[in-house]
């Protein structure tokens, strides 16, 4: 055997010791392997075992909490939403109960001012008072009808002058047929209306029942009022009723009152 | 509670009464009349008052003369004066808030404007 032999005899004898460490050692690793894949599939079915136990039966019961919960919020909204429904309603009850209340304090105090007097001119003042103030006009008239000539003749204004307003026959043009019929006019259409003595926006006869005695006719309204309110229309409604009454019996205590004078100075006059 | 004092100067009777009764509706005043602006100044002498409502119309001495006199006096430059009156235009309204009024009511009256004016004014 030659040196070279010997020598390639060795480095095959190295190469084989190599060749069985490297298979010892696979074997080792393939051993392992199966160690840590045995243990990793304990830990699955451990896992899985923790998961059926500890997330089954309690997740139906968060669930079944959850759908009451939301039941409840449902039930809650809903109750929520009809307490604002009737706060709304409340709110609007409130305000038509103030408004009625308006009503009914501008109505009595009307009403209250009115048979305060039996002096022709103050009862006269007075429906002057409650036209500007409680109704919001600014030019307008009390007319009253004279029996003998059957024309109505202002007798106080507001705005105007007495001598500026014509006489009305009764039964003639509007404020006359209103005078005679008894029934209140109102004009259709405020926008743009301009003054015509023949023409008023509101003509509201005074009447005690069915005899009308006088009218009231309105041209103007105040700037800021735009529009007749519920509470005008029982406004001219007490003053067609209340304040011809006033007129007419304080107009008749004057009469009287100024009679009485007359007896009495007569009286007077004969006994000294 | 306490118990406010609260003026009400106006000429017409009907309109004095209404807004007299419209302000008895709000519990703690005690509601003072005056005819016109020259009683209304008598009264403010006499009596310390901590709201004022007057007309401007009056006769004698008229609602903006009576401001302007109020504003004047040291005890009352802080006190709320609100116009009630027939005088609806802009310029109106300008010319009493910038003489010292509080707020401004326009006529035909709202017993409600009035009650929630005092209410507001007062703090009430």
């Amino acid at each position: 055997m030659t040196d070279h032999d010997k020598d390639q005899q060795n480095r095959a004898e190295e190469f084989l010791q190599v060749f069985k460490k490297g298979a010892e050692f696979t074997h080792d690793l393939l051993k392992e392997n199966e160690r840590l894949r045995y243990q990793n599939l304990e830990i699955e079915q451990q896992l899985q075992h923790l998961h059926a136990s500890s997330a089954g039966a309690p997740s139906e019961e968060l669930l079944k909490k959850i759908e009451k919960l939301e039941m409840e919020k449902k039930e809650i909204l809903g109750r929520i939403k009809h307490v604002e429904a009737e706060n709304i309603d409340f709110a609007n009850r409130y305000v038509e109960i103030e408004n009625e209340n308006n009503m009914l304090a501008n109505l009595y105090i009307a009403s209250y001012q009115l048979h305060s007097t039996l002096d022709f001119k103050e009862v006269l003042q007075v429906i002057l008072e409650i036209v500007i103030n409680l109704i919001g006009a600014e030019e307008f008239s009390i007319l009253l009808l004279d029996e003998k000539t059957n024309r109505l003749q202002a007798v106080a204004s507001e705005g105007l002058e007495n001598k500026e307003i014509p006489t009305f026959e009764l039964g003639e043009g509007i404020i006359g047929r209103m005078a005679k019929t008894g029934e209140n006019y109102f004009i259709d259409e405020l926008e743009g209306y301009e003054r015509d003595f023949h023409h008023p926006v509101v003509c509201i006869p005074l009447k005690i029942k069915e005899h009308v005695i006088g009218v009231i006719v309105i041209y103007k309204l105040l700037v800021q009022k735009e529009k007749f309110n519920d509470v005008d229309y029982e406004l001219f409604t007490l003053l067609a009723g209340h304040a011809a009454t006033a007129i007419f019996s304080s107009k008749l205590y004057t009469e009287s009152e100024r009679k009485l004078n007359t007896i009495q100075g007569f009286i007077d006059l004969m006994t000294k | 509670m306490s118990t406010y004092n609260v003026l009400v100067v106006e000429d017409s009777p009907t309109m004095r009464q209404l807004i007299v009764f419209a302000l008895k509706r709000v519990r703690g005043l005690n509601i003072v009349e005056a005819n016109d602006g020259v009683d209304g100044l008598k009264k403010i002498s006499t009596e310390k008052f901590d709201l004022i409502l007057t007309d401007i119309n009056m006769p004698i001495m008229d609602g903006l003369k009576l401001v302007s006199l109020v504003r004047n006096d040291p005890n009352y430059k802080d006190v709320p004066i609100v116009i009630i009156t027939t005088e609806g235009a802009n310029e109106d309204k300008e010319r009493a808030m910038a003489i010292g009024a509080n707020d401004y009511i326009t006529k035909p009256i709202q017993t409600i404007k009035i009650i929630e004016v005092a209410r507001r004014l007062l703090n009430i």
